[in-house]
Protein backbone atom coordinates (compact mmCIF):
# COMPACT_ATOMS: atom_id res chain seq x y z
CA UNK A 1 0.00 0.00 0.00
CA UNK A 2 1.17 3.53 -0.51
CA UNK A 3 -0.13 6.47 0.77
CA UNK A 4 -1.05 10.18 -0.22
CA UNK A 5 -2.18 12.38 2.30
CA UNK A 6 -3.95 9.84 3.96
CA UNK A 7 -5.27 8.11 1.16
CA UNK A 8 -4.31 4.25 0.68
CA UNK A 9 -3.59 2.93 -2.71
CA UNK A 10 -3.25 -0.50 -3.81
CA UNK A 11 -1.79 0.49 -7.48
CA UNK A 12 1.86 2.18 -7.51
CA UNK A 13 1.35 3.42 -10.81
CA UNK A 14 -0.45 6.54 -11.48
CA UNK A 15 -1.34 7.92 -15.34
CA UNK A 16 -1.73 10.92 -17.40
CA UNK A 17 -4.64 10.70 -19.31
CA UNK A 18 -3.51 13.09 -22.13
CA UNK A 19 -2.43 12.67 -25.89
CA UNK A 20 -4.39 9.05 -26.27
CA UNK A 21 -5.61 8.04 -29.60
CA UNK A 22 -9.02 8.37 -27.76
CA UNK A 23 -10.98 8.37 -25.09
CA UNK A 24 -11.60 4.57 -25.41
CA UNK A 25 -8.23 3.86 -25.76
CA UNK A 26 -7.14 6.13 -22.67
CA UNK A 27 -9.92 3.85 -20.61
CA UNK A 28 -8.61 0.75 -21.94
CA UNK A 29 -5.21 1.46 -21.13
CA UNK A 30 -6.11 2.94 -17.24
CA UNK A 31 -7.95 -0.84 -16.66
CA UNK A 32 -4.97 -2.24 -18.34
CA UNK A 33 -2.12 -0.25 -16.10
CA UNK A 34 -4.73 -0.71 -12.68
CA UNK A 35 -4.24 2.66 -12.25
CA UNK A 36 -6.18 4.43 -9.37
CA UNK A 37 -5.42 7.72 -9.59
CA UNK A 38 -4.91 9.70 -12.66
CA UNK A 39 -3.87 13.21 -13.62
CA UNK A 40 -6.04 15.57 -15.48
CA UNK A 41 -5.05 19.07 -17.33
CA UNK A 42 -7.07 21.96 -16.91
CA UNK A 43 -5.00 24.39 -18.99
CA UNK A 44 -4.30 22.28 -21.62
CA UNK A 45 -7.54 20.22 -22.24
CA UNK A 46 -10.03 23.12 -21.43
CA UNK A 47 -9.35 26.50 -21.88
CA UNK A 48 -11.49 28.53 -20.14
CA UNK A 49 -14.19 27.54 -17.37
CA UNK A 50 -15.97 24.00 -18.04
CA UNK A 51 -15.43 23.66 -21.72
CA UNK A 52 -14.01 20.74 -20.74
CA UNK A 53 -16.48 19.20 -18.41
CA UNK A 54 -17.29 17.03 -21.11
CA UNK A 55 -13.63 15.17 -21.35
CA UNK A 56 -13.61 15.18 -17.42
CA UNK A 57 -16.64 13.86 -16.49
CA UNK A 58 -15.67 11.10 -18.86
CA UNK A 59 -12.36 10.29 -16.71
CA UNK A 60 -14.39 10.87 -13.69
CA UNK A 61 -16.70 8.22 -14.48
CA UNK A 62 -13.87 5.34 -14.91
CA UNK A 63 -13.94 4.99 -11.01
CA UNK A 64 -10.66 6.34 -10.36
CA UNK A 65 -9.32 8.87 -7.97
CA UNK A 66 -8.66 12.01 -10.18
CA UNK A 67 -4.94 14.14 -9.41
CA UNK A 68 -6.06 17.58 -11.41
CA UNK A 69 -2.83 19.47 -12.84
CA UNK A 70 -0.94 22.37 -13.02
CA UNK A 71 0.62 21.34 -16.61
CA UNK A 72 1.15 24.39 -18.76
CA UNK A 73 1.39 27.07 -15.94
CA UNK A 74 4.36 29.65 -15.94
CA UNK A 75 3.64 31.68 -13.26
CA UNK A 76 3.03 31.05 -9.10
CA UNK A 77 -0.36 33.00 -10.45
CA UNK A 78 -1.48 30.96 -13.18
CA UNK A 79 -0.41 27.90 -10.94
CA UNK A 80 -2.53 29.08 -8.34
CA UNK A 81 -5.53 30.21 -9.70
CA UNK A 82 -5.63 26.66 -11.92
CA UNK A 83 -5.69 24.99 -8.84
CA UNK A 84 -8.24 26.93 -7.09
CA UNK A 85 -10.55 25.73 -9.97
CA UNK A 86 -9.54 22.30 -9.92
CA UNK A 87 -10.44 22.34 -6.37
CA UNK A 88 -14.00 23.25 -7.63
CA UNK A 89 -14.31 21.53 -10.93
CA UNK A 90 -13.04 18.21 -9.36
CA UNK A 91 -14.14 18.40 -5.44
CA UNK A 92 -10.42 17.16 -4.38
CA UNK A 93 -8.23 19.33 -2.45
CA UNK A 94 -5.14 17.20 -4.42
CA UNK A 95 -3.33 19.18 -6.82
CA UNK A 96 -0.50 18.09 -9.19
CA UNK A 97 1.66 21.31 -9.17
CA UNK A 98 3.63 22.00 -12.26
CA UNK A 99 5.25 25.87 -12.60
CA UNK A 100 7.16 24.97 -15.77
CA UNK A 101 10.39 27.47 -16.19
CA UNK A 102 11.55 26.31 -19.71
CA UNK A 103 9.51 26.16 -22.30
CA UNK A 104 11.97 23.53 -24.45
CA UNK A 105 12.35 21.24 -21.49
CA UNK A 106 9.37 21.61 -19.47
CA UNK A 107 11.56 21.66 -16.55
CA UNK A 108 9.91 22.88 -13.37
CA UNK A 109 10.68 26.44 -12.26
CA UNK A 110 11.67 25.62 -8.60
CA UNK A 111 11.54 28.94 -7.23
CA UNK A 112 7.98 29.50 -8.42
CA UNK A 113 7.10 25.77 -7.29
CA UNK A 114 8.29 26.57 -4.21
CA UNK A 115 6.15 29.56 -3.67
CA UNK A 116 3.23 28.34 -5.38
CA UNK A 117 3.36 25.14 -2.95
CA UNK A 118 3.22 27.14 0.04
CA UNK A 119 0.53 29.45 -1.09
CA UNK A 120 -1.73 26.50 -1.92
CA UNK A 121 -0.42 24.24 1.28
CA UNK A 122 -1.44 27.31 3.30
CA UNK A 123 -5.08 27.09 1.65
CA UNK A 124 -5.41 23.76 2.38
CA UNK A 125 -4.30 21.53 -0.78
CA UNK A 126 -2.60 18.69 -0.55
CA UNK A 127 0.43 19.52 -2.94
CA UNK A 128 1.97 17.06 -5.14
CA UNK A 129 5.32 19.19 -6.59
CA UNK A 130 6.55 18.22 -9.96
CA UNK A 131 10.54 18.72 -9.31
CA UNK A 132 13.38 17.97 -10.21
CA UNK A 133 15.56 15.49 -7.85
CA UNK A 134 17.54 18.52 -5.93
CA UNK A 135 17.63 18.15 -2.35
CA UNK A 136 17.37 21.43 -1.30
CA UNK A 137 14.67 22.54 -3.41
CA UNK A 138 12.63 19.09 -2.00
CA UNK A 139 13.60 20.01 1.62
CA UNK A 140 12.40 23.63 0.75
CA UNK A 141 9.22 21.58 -0.44
CA UNK A 142 8.34 19.79 2.52
CA UNK A 143 9.21 22.62 4.84
CA UNK A 144 6.48 24.68 2.73
CA UNK A 145 3.84 21.93 3.38
CA UNK A 146 4.19 19.26 0.67
CA UNK A 147 3.94 15.63 1.91
CA UNK A 148 4.71 14.10 -1.02
CA UNK A 149 7.52 14.67 -3.50
CA UNK A 150 7.77 13.98 -7.56
CA UNK A 151 11.06 14.38 -9.14
CA UNK A 152 11.28 14.28 -12.82
CA UNK A 153 13.17 11.25 -14.32
CA UNK A 154 13.99 13.08 -17.13
CA UNK A 155 12.64 15.99 -18.77
CA UNK A 156 8.62 15.24 -20.18
CA UNK A 157 8.10 12.65 -22.99
CA UNK A 158 11.48 12.45 -23.36
CA UNK A 159 11.41 8.47 -22.39
CA UNK A 160 15.14 8.70 -21.45
CA UNK A 161 14.55 6.94 -17.71
CA UNK A 162 15.97 7.88 -14.51
CA UNK A 163 18.57 10.43 -15.62
CA UNK A 164 20.14 10.76 -12.39
CA UNK A 165 20.14 7.41 -10.30
CA UNK A 166 22.93 9.18 -7.65
CA UNK A 167 20.19 11.99 -7.38
CA UNK A 168 17.41 9.71 -6.82
CA UNK A 169 19.10 7.53 -4.17
CA UNK A 170 20.33 10.34 -1.97
CA UNK A 171 16.59 12.13 -2.00
CA UNK A 172 15.09 8.40 -0.86
CA UNK A 173 17.58 8.68 1.89
CA UNK A 174 17.23 12.09 2.65
CA UNK A 175 12.75 11.96 3.04
CA UNK A 176 12.41 7.85 4.08
CA UNK A 177 9.05 8.98 5.54
CA UNK A 178 7.87 11.25 2.56
CA UNK A 179 6.39 9.32 -0.40
CA UNK A 180 8.40 9.75 -3.29
CA UNK A 181 6.98 9.62 -6.90
CA UNK A 182 9.19 9.58 -10.34
CA UNK A 183 6.93 11.95 -12.28
CA UNK A 184 8.01 12.25 -16.06
CA UNK A 185 10.50 11.36 -18.05
CA UNK A 186 9.49 7.02 -17.92
CA UNK A 187 9.71 5.40 -21.35
CA UNK A 188 9.89 1.66 -20.95
CA UNK A 189 8.62 -0.50 -17.98
CA UNK A 190 11.95 -1.30 -17.12
CA UNK A 191 12.58 2.56 -16.25
CA UNK A 192 9.55 2.38 -13.96
CA UNK A 193 11.02 -0.82 -12.71
CA UNK A 194 14.44 0.78 -12.11
CA UNK A 195 12.41 3.59 -9.73
CA UNK A 196 10.57 1.18 -7.66
CA UNK A 197 13.58 -1.05 -7.18
CA UNK A 198 15.15 2.41 -5.49
CA UNK A 199 12.69 2.43 -2.88
CA UNK A 200 10.04 4.67 -4.83
CA UNK A 201 6.69 4.64 -3.71
CA UNK A 202 5.14 5.04 -6.98
CA UNK A 203 5.89 6.06 -10.62
CA UNK A 204 3.45 8.77 -12.62
CA UNK A 205 3.75 8.58 -16.59
CA UNK A 206 1.79 9.42 -19.56
CA UNK A 207 3.33 10.04 -22.58
CA UNK A 208 4.78 6.42 -22.70
CA UNK A 209 1.88 4.86 -23.04
CA UNK A 210 -0.33 7.28 -24.59
CA UNK A 211 1.81 7.17 -27.50
CA UNK A 212 3.03 3.42 -27.62
CA UNK A 213 1.67 1.68 -30.88
CA UNK A 214 -0.54 -0.15 -28.45
CA UNK A 215 -1.24 1.78 -25.43
CA UNK A 216 -3.36 -0.72 -23.68
CA UNK A 217 -0.42 -3.21 -24.00
CA UNK A 218 1.98 -0.97 -22.71
CA UNK A 219 -0.16 0.05 -19.94
CA UNK A 220 -0.02 -3.21 -18.53
CA UNK A 221 3.56 -3.74 -19.57
CA UNK A 222 4.27 -0.62 -16.67
CA UNK A 223 1.99 -2.39 -13.98
CA UNK A 224 3.99 -5.49 -14.47
CA UNK A 225 7.61 -3.06 -14.17
CA UNK A 226 6.13 -1.27 -11.58
CA UNK A 227 4.63 -4.46 -9.64
CA UNK A 228 8.41 -5.87 -10.39
CA UNK A 229 10.30 -3.44 -9.17
CA UNK A 230 8.59 -2.97 -6.00
CA UNK A 231 8.66 -6.71 -5.17
CA UNK A 232 12.74 -6.47 -6.06
CA UNK A 233 12.80 -3.54 -3.59
CA UNK A 234 10.90 -5.46 -0.85
CA UNK A 235 12.76 -8.68 -1.40
CA UNK A 236 16.19 -6.71 -0.62
CA UNK A 237 18.24 -7.34 -3.51
CA UNK A 238 22.03 -8.24 -3.06
CA UNK A 239 24.59 -5.82 -3.10
CA UNK A 240 26.68 -5.61 -6.78
CA UNK A 241 30.43 -7.08 -6.34
CA UNK A 242 33.63 -6.31 -8.47
CA UNK A 243 34.28 -10.56 -9.14
CA UNK A 244 32.21 -13.28 -9.91
CA UNK A 245 31.06 -15.47 -6.93
CA UNK A 246 29.85 -18.93 -8.33
CA UNK A 247 26.49 -20.26 -6.92
CA UNK A 248 27.65 -23.59 -6.92
CA UNK A 249 30.61 -24.53 -4.95
CA UNK A 250 33.89 -25.22 -7.13
CA UNK A 251 35.92 -27.33 -3.80
CA UNK A 252 34.16 -30.65 -3.85
CA UNK A 253 33.17 -30.64 -7.62
CA UNK A 254 33.00 -34.35 -8.71
CA UNK A 255 35.75 -35.38 -10.69
CA UNK A 256 36.00 -37.23 -13.80
CA UNK A 257 38.44 -40.07 -14.37
CA UNK A 258 41.56 -40.38 -12.14
CA UNK B 1 -35.07 2.29 -52.58
CA UNK B 2 -35.55 4.18 -56.18
CA UNK B 3 -38.98 5.29 -54.82
CA UNK B 4 -37.93 6.48 -51.28
CA UNK B 5 -37.67 10.22 -50.47
CA UNK B 6 -35.40 10.88 -47.74
CA UNK B 7 -34.82 14.27 -45.90
CA UNK B 8 -30.83 14.89 -44.90
CA UNK B 9 -30.61 17.52 -42.17
CA UNK B 10 -27.14 19.32 -42.37
CA UNK B 11 -24.57 19.97 -45.13
CA UNK B 12 -21.59 19.78 -43.78
CA UNK B 13 -19.38 17.19 -45.67
CA UNK B 14 -21.79 14.38 -44.03
CA UNK B 15 -24.69 15.60 -44.90
CA UNK B 16 -23.53 16.24 -48.45
CA UNK B 17 -22.12 12.90 -49.32
CA UNK B 18 -24.72 11.50 -47.97
CA UNK B 19 -27.16 13.06 -50.06
CA UNK B 20 -25.46 12.43 -53.43
CA UNK B 21 -25.03 8.70 -52.38
CA UNK B 22 -28.46 8.73 -51.96
CA UNK B 23 -29.41 10.67 -55.13
CA UNK B 24 -27.07 8.64 -57.07
CA UNK B 25 -28.75 5.35 -56.08
CA UNK B 26 -32.60 6.87 -57.04
CA UNK B 27 -33.66 7.99 -54.19
CA UNK B 28 -35.53 11.61 -53.91
CA UNK B 29 -33.30 13.36 -51.57
CA UNK B 30 -33.64 16.80 -49.81
CA UNK B 31 -31.29 18.67 -48.22
CA UNK B 32 -32.38 21.23 -44.96
CA UNK B 33 -29.16 23.32 -43.42
CA UNK B 34 -30.15 25.65 -40.40
CA UNK B 35 -26.92 28.02 -41.50
CA UNK B 36 -27.67 30.60 -44.40
CA UNK B 37 -25.35 29.90 -46.68
CA UNK B 38 -22.87 26.68 -47.63
CA UNK B 39 -20.43 26.36 -44.63
CA UNK B 40 -21.79 29.11 -42.15
CA UNK B 41 -22.19 26.78 -38.59
CA UNK B 42 -20.14 23.83 -40.24
CA UNK B 43 -17.01 22.38 -39.09
CA UNK B 44 -16.30 21.46 -42.72
CA UNK B 45 -15.86 24.68 -43.20
CA UNK B 46 -12.90 24.97 -41.22
CA UNK B 47 -10.95 21.72 -42.08
CA UNK B 48 -7.90 20.95 -43.40
CA UNK B 49 -9.17 18.58 -46.55
CA UNK B 50 -6.31 16.23 -46.31
CA UNK B 51 -7.14 12.86 -47.82
CA UNK B 52 -4.19 11.11 -46.14
CA UNK B 53 -5.50 7.54 -44.52
CA UNK B 54 -1.56 6.28 -44.62
CA UNK B 55 -0.29 9.12 -42.46
CA UNK B 56 -3.36 8.72 -39.86
CA UNK B 57 -1.97 5.23 -39.13
CA UNK B 58 0.21 6.97 -36.83
CA UNK B 59 -2.76 7.47 -34.26
CA UNK B 60 -5.47 5.78 -35.59
CA UNK B 61 -7.29 3.08 -35.83
CA UNK B 62 -6.58 0.95 -39.31
CA UNK B 63 -10.45 1.04 -40.45
CA UNK B 64 -9.70 4.43 -40.66
CA UNK B 65 -6.80 3.90 -43.79
CA UNK B 66 -9.28 1.02 -45.04
CA UNK B 67 -12.24 3.09 -45.52
CA UNK B 68 -10.30 6.43 -46.29
CA UNK B 69 -8.45 4.87 -48.87
CA UNK B 70 -11.05 4.83 -51.48
CA UNK B 71 -12.21 8.13 -50.68
CA UNK B 72 -9.63 9.68 -52.61
CA UNK B 73 -11.32 8.25 -56.36
CA UNK B 74 -14.65 9.22 -54.98
CA UNK B 75 -13.67 12.83 -54.38
CA UNK B 76 -11.26 12.66 -57.76
CA UNK B 77 -14.37 11.73 -59.25
CA UNK B 78 -16.94 14.51 -57.75
CA UNK B 79 -14.72 17.30 -57.26
CA UNK B 80 -12.16 17.61 -60.44
CA UNK B 81 -10.19 20.19 -57.71
CA UNK B 82 -8.72 17.10 -56.03
CA UNK B 83 -4.80 17.22 -55.94
CA UNK B 84 -3.48 13.51 -55.80
CA UNK B 85 0.00 15.19 -55.12
CA UNK B 86 0.72 12.74 -51.86
CA UNK B 87 1.74 14.11 -48.72
CA UNK B 88 5.49 15.06 -47.16
CA UNK B 89 6.17 14.67 -43.37
CA UNK B 90 9.19 16.33 -41.85
CA UNK B 91 10.93 16.54 -38.86
CA UNK B 92 12.73 19.03 -37.56
CA UNK B 93 16.36 17.50 -36.54
CA UNK B 94 16.08 17.26 -33.10
CA UNK B 95 12.83 15.97 -33.60
CA UNK B 96 14.09 13.12 -35.80
CA UNK B 97 13.32 10.34 -33.57
CA UNK B 98 9.45 11.34 -34.25
CA UNK B 99 9.95 10.98 -37.83
CA UNK B 100 11.33 7.18 -37.04
CA UNK B 101 8.08 6.78 -34.97
CA UNK B 102 6.16 7.98 -37.72
CA UNK B 103 7.34 5.59 -39.96
CA UNK B 104 7.38 2.45 -37.86
CA UNK B 105 3.30 3.58 -37.25
CA UNK B 106 2.47 3.68 -41.21
CA UNK B 107 2.64 2.45 -44.26
CA UNK B 108 2.43 3.28 -48.21
CA UNK B 109 5.45 5.92 -47.82
CA UNK B 110 8.79 6.05 -49.15
CA UNK B 111 11.64 7.52 -47.52
CA UNK B 112 13.32 10.18 -49.32
CA UNK B 113 16.53 12.28 -49.08
CA UNK B 114 17.22 16.00 -49.76
CA UNK B 115 17.77 15.61 -53.59
CA UNK B 116 14.12 13.98 -53.85
CA UNK B 117 12.90 16.39 -51.33
CA UNK B 118 14.24 19.78 -53.55
CA UNK B 119 12.73 17.71 -56.70
CA UNK B 120 9.52 17.41 -55.09
CA UNK B 121 8.99 20.68 -53.75
CA UNK B 122 12.17 22.97 -54.49
CA UNK B 123 11.32 25.75 -51.94
CA UNK B 124 11.93 23.19 -49.20
CA UNK B 125 16.13 22.58 -51.23
CA UNK B 126 18.59 22.48 -48.79
CA UNK B 127 16.17 22.52 -45.53
CA UNK B 128 15.54 19.15 -44.89
CA UNK B 129 17.98 15.67 -45.71
CA UNK B 130 14.85 13.44 -44.94
CA UNK B 131 11.13 12.94 -45.19
CA UNK B 132 8.58 10.71 -45.83
CA UNK B 133 6.80 10.81 -48.92
CA UNK B 134 3.44 9.03 -48.66
CA UNK B 135 2.34 9.18 -53.12
CA UNK B 136 -1.07 7.97 -53.07
CA UNK B 137 -2.37 10.68 -50.83
CA UNK B 138 -3.88 13.49 -52.00
CA UNK B 139 -5.37 16.94 -50.74
CA UNK B 140 -8.23 19.39 -51.85
CA UNK B 141 -9.85 22.33 -50.83
CA UNK B 142 -12.86 21.94 -48.16
CA UNK B 143 -15.02 24.61 -49.39
CA UNK B 144 -14.70 24.28 -53.04
CA UNK B 145 -15.21 20.64 -52.85
CA UNK B 146 -18.73 21.63 -50.84
CA UNK B 147 -19.70 23.91 -53.39
CA UNK B 148 -18.92 21.37 -55.71
CA UNK B 149 -20.96 19.08 -54.20
CA UNK B 150 -23.35 21.04 -54.30
CA UNK B 151 -23.59 21.76 -57.95
CA UNK B 152 -23.52 17.39 -58.65
CA UNK B 153 -26.50 17.70 -55.85
CA UNK B 154 -28.25 20.62 -58.25
CA UNK B 155 -27.37 18.59 -61.40
CA UNK B 156 -29.42 15.58 -59.86
CA UNK B 157 -32.51 17.76 -59.15
CA UNK B 158 -31.41 17.98 -55.25
CA UNK B 159 -32.13 21.65 -53.61
CA UNK B 160 -30.67 22.47 -50.23
CA UNK B 161 -33.16 24.08 -48.12
CA UNK B 162 -30.52 27.09 -46.31
CA UNK B 163 -31.48 28.69 -43.14
CA UNK B 164 -33.96 25.71 -42.10
CA UNK B 165 -34.11 24.13 -38.96
CA UNK B 166 -35.53 21.04 -39.01
CA UNK B 167 -35.52 17.98 -35.72
CA UNK B 168 -35.26 14.44 -37.53
CA UNK B 169 -38.65 13.34 -35.90
CA UNK B 170 -40.37 16.33 -37.38
CA UNK B 171 -38.49 16.08 -41.21
CA UNK B 172 -40.63 14.63 -44.08
CA UNK B 173 -39.31 11.81 -46.31
CA UNK B 174 -39.77 7.98 -45.89
CA UNK B 175 -35.85 8.30 -44.50
CA UNK B 176 -34.24 11.21 -42.32
CA UNK B 177 -30.56 11.07 -42.67
CA UNK B 178 -29.28 13.05 -39.58
CA UNK B 179 -26.12 14.74 -40.26
CA UNK B 180 -26.28 17.59 -37.76
CA UNK B 181 -22.65 16.85 -36.19
CA UNK B 182 -22.75 17.90 -32.71
CA UNK B 183 -25.94 19.51 -33.28
CA UNK B 184 -27.34 16.23 -32.82
CA UNK B 185 -26.16 15.52 -29.27
CA UNK B 186 -30.31 15.98 -27.98
CA UNK B 187 -29.74 12.79 -29.88
CA UNK B 188 -26.24 11.07 -29.49
CA UNK B 189 -25.49 11.51 -25.93
CA UNK B 190 -22.19 10.21 -26.14
CA UNK B 191 -20.90 12.44 -28.66
CA UNK B 192 -18.55 15.03 -27.58
CA UNK B 193 -16.63 18.10 -29.18
CA UNK B 194 -12.96 18.20 -29.49
CA UNK B 195 -11.58 21.50 -30.27
CA UNK B 196 -9.96 22.39 -33.31
CA UNK B 197 -8.05 25.22 -34.20
CA UNK B 198 -6.37 26.42 -37.67
CA UNK B 199 -4.82 29.85 -39.38
CA UNK B 200 -4.51 30.57 -43.13
CA UNK B 201 -1.86 32.72 -44.48
CA UNK B 202 -1.32 34.39 -48.01
CA UNK B 203 2.40 33.51 -48.74
CA UNK B 204 3.72 34.49 -52.01
CA UNK B 205 7.30 33.40 -51.53
CA UNK B 206 6.33 29.88 -50.52
CA UNK B 207 5.02 27.38 -52.97
CA UNK B 208 4.05 23.84 -52.00
CA UNK B 209 2.91 21.08 -54.17
CA UNK B 210 1.21 19.06 -51.46
CA UNK B 211 0.50 19.31 -47.72
CA UNK B 212 3.37 18.98 -45.59
CA UNK B 213 3.35 17.69 -42.13
CA UNK B 214 5.67 18.78 -39.21
CA UNK B 215 5.94 16.13 -36.59
CA UNK B 216 6.80 17.95 -33.25
CA UNK B 217 6.58 15.83 -30.02
CA UNK B 218 3.61 18.13 -28.72
CA UNK B 219 1.46 19.13 -31.30
CA UNK B 220 1.00 17.59 -35.20
CA UNK B 221 1.01 20.27 -37.40
CA UNK B 222 0.49 20.51 -41.24
CA UNK B 223 0.31 22.77 -43.86
CA UNK B 224 -2.10 22.54 -46.79
CA UNK B 225 -1.27 24.85 -50.38
CA UNK B 226 -4.76 26.29 -51.36
CA UNK B 227 -3.60 27.62 -54.09
CA UNK B 228 -3.28 31.42 -54.85
CA UNK B 229 -0.51 31.93 -52.33
CA UNK B 230 -3.18 30.90 -49.87
CA UNK B 231 -2.04 28.34 -47.13
CA UNK B 232 -3.69 26.34 -44.53
CA UNK B 233 -1.81 25.57 -40.80
CA UNK B 234 -3.31 22.97 -38.65
CA UNK B 235 -4.62 21.78 -36.33
CA UNK B 236 -5.07 22.21 -32.68
CA UNK B 237 -6.71 19.31 -31.06
CA UNK B 238 -7.93 20.27 -27.27
CA UNK B 239 -10.47 17.99 -25.12
CA UNK B 240 -12.63 21.01 -24.58
CA UNK B 241 -15.83 22.69 -26.00
CA UNK B 242 -14.95 25.83 -25.95
CA UNK B 243 -16.22 27.86 -28.74
CA UNK B 244 -14.70 31.27 -29.76
CA UNK B 245 -11.80 31.61 -31.61
CA UNK B 246 -8.17 30.66 -31.69
CA UNK B 247 -6.28 31.04 -28.20
CA UNK B 248 -2.90 33.25 -28.44
CA UNK B 249 -0.71 29.79 -27.55
CA UNK B 250 -2.50 27.82 -30.52
CA UNK B 251 -1.96 30.86 -33.00
CA UNK B 252 1.69 31.18 -31.79
CA UNK B 253 2.19 27.35 -31.89
CA UNK B 254 0.41 27.13 -35.71
CA UNK B 255 2.16 29.97 -36.69
CA UNK B 256 5.28 28.92 -35.42
CA UNK B 257 5.16 25.80 -37.35
CA UNK B 258 4.89 27.29 -40.92
CA UNK B 259 7.89 29.70 -39.83
CA UNK B 260 10.13 26.48 -38.87
CA UNK B 261 9.10 25.23 -42.59
CA UNK B 262 9.71 28.05 -44.19
CA UNK B 263 10.74 31.24 -42.66
CA UNK B 264 9.75 33.58 -45.60
CA UNK B 265 6.44 32.07 -43.80
CA UNK B 266 7.64 34.77 -41.60
CA UNK B 267 6.92 37.61 -43.91
CA UNK B 268 2.90 35.83 -44.33
CA UNK B 269 0.07 37.97 -43.81
CA UNK B 270 -2.97 36.17 -41.66
CA UNK B 271 -5.93 35.97 -44.04
CA UNK B 272 -7.99 34.19 -41.68
CA UNK B 273 -8.18 32.32 -38.32
CA UNK B 274 -10.54 29.93 -37.38
CA UNK B 275 -11.58 27.44 -34.57
CA UNK B 276 -14.71 24.99 -34.18
CA UNK B 277 -15.64 21.67 -32.39
CA UNK B 278 -15.47 18.29 -34.41
CA UNK B 279 -17.93 16.33 -33.46
CA UNK B 280 -16.53 12.92 -31.72
CA UNK B 281 -17.58 9.15 -29.79
CA UNK B 282 -15.16 7.67 -27.26
CA UNK B 283 -13.23 5.63 -29.43
CA UNK B 284 -12.76 8.82 -32.30
CA UNK B 285 -14.12 6.49 -34.74
CA UNK B 286 -17.57 7.52 -37.19
CA UNK B 287 -20.73 5.16 -37.55
CA UNK B 288 -24.50 5.67 -37.75
CA UNK B 289 -26.97 4.68 -35.37
CA UNK B 290 -30.64 4.12 -36.38
CA UNK B 291 -33.74 5.06 -34.65
CA UNK B 292 -37.29 4.08 -36.84
CA UNK B 293 -37.09 5.65 -39.87
CA UNK B 294 -33.72 8.14 -38.80
CA UNK B 295 -30.52 7.36 -39.47
CA UNK B 296 -27.98 9.22 -37.67
CA UNK B 297 -24.16 9.56 -39.47
CA UNK B 298 -21.89 11.25 -36.85
CA UNK B 299 -18.68 11.16 -35.41
CA UNK B 300 -16.12 11.87 -38.37
CA UNK B 301 -13.82 13.87 -35.65
CA UNK B 302 -10.75 15.21 -37.77
CA UNK B 303 -11.51 12.82 -40.69
CA UNK B 304 -14.31 14.52 -41.95
CA UNK B 305 -13.60 14.83 -45.88
CA UNK B 306 -11.42 11.22 -45.49
CA UNK B 307 -14.54 9.54 -44.65
CA UNK B 308 -17.66 11.46 -45.02
CA UNK B 309 -17.77 9.39 -48.49
CA UNK B 310 -17.01 6.08 -46.68
CA UNK B 311 -20.20 6.87 -44.08
CA UNK B 312 -22.28 7.69 -46.82
CA UNK B 313 -21.78 4.19 -48.84
CA UNK B 314 -23.19 2.41 -45.46
CA UNK B 315 -25.69 5.11 -44.78
CA UNK B 316 -26.73 4.25 -48.40
CA UNK B 317 -26.63 0.68 -48.22
CA UNK B 318 -28.86 0.62 -44.75
CA UNK B 319 -31.19 2.27 -46.28
CA UNK B 320 -30.97 0.19 -49.62
CA UNK B 321 -30.94 -2.91 -47.84
CA UNK B 322 -34.43 -2.64 -45.95
CA UNK B 323 -36.14 -1.19 -49.36
CA UNK B 324 -34.98 -4.44 -50.81
CA UNK B 325 -36.70 -6.02 -48.29
CA UNK B 326 -39.46 -4.30 -48.31
CA UNK B 327 -39.51 -4.16 -44.61
CA UNK B 328 -41.07 -0.52 -44.60
CA UNK B 329 -44.98 -0.74 -45.20
CA UNK B 330 -45.14 1.85 -48.44
CA UNK B 331 -45.38 5.85 -46.51
CA UNK B 332 -46.62 8.94 -47.72
CA UNK B 333 -44.58 10.21 -50.19
CA UNK B 334 -43.51 14.01 -50.01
Amino acid sequence: MSHFYGVELRSRLLLGTARYPSPAVLEGAIKASGAEVVTVSLRRESGAGRAGQNFWSFVQELGVRTLPNTAGCHSVKEAVTTAHMARELFNTTWIKLEVIGDADTLQPDVFGLVEAARILAEDGFEVFPYTTEDLVVADRLVEAGCRVLMPWGAPIGSARGLNNVYGLRSLRAHFPDIPLVVDAGLGMPSHAAAAMELGYDAVLLNTAVAEAGDPVEMARAFALGVEAGRAAFLARPMEPRDMAQPSTPVIGKAALGD
Amino acid sequence: MKRHSVTVIGAGVAGLCCALELAERGARVEVVERGRALGEGSCSWQAGGMLAPWCERATTDVSVAESGAPSIDWWSRHFPGTVRNGSLVLAQPRDSADLTRFAQRTERFDWIDADRIAELEPDLAGRYRRALFFADEAHLDPRRAMAALVERLADRGVAIRFAVELSPDAAPGDAVVDCRGLAARDALSDLRGVRGEMVVVRCRDVMLARPVRMLHPRIPLYVVPRGNGLFLIGATMIESEQRGTVSVRSAVELLNAAYALHPAFGEAEIVELGADLRPAFADNLPRVRREGRVFRANGLFRHGFLLAPALARQVADALEMETDDANIPERRRA
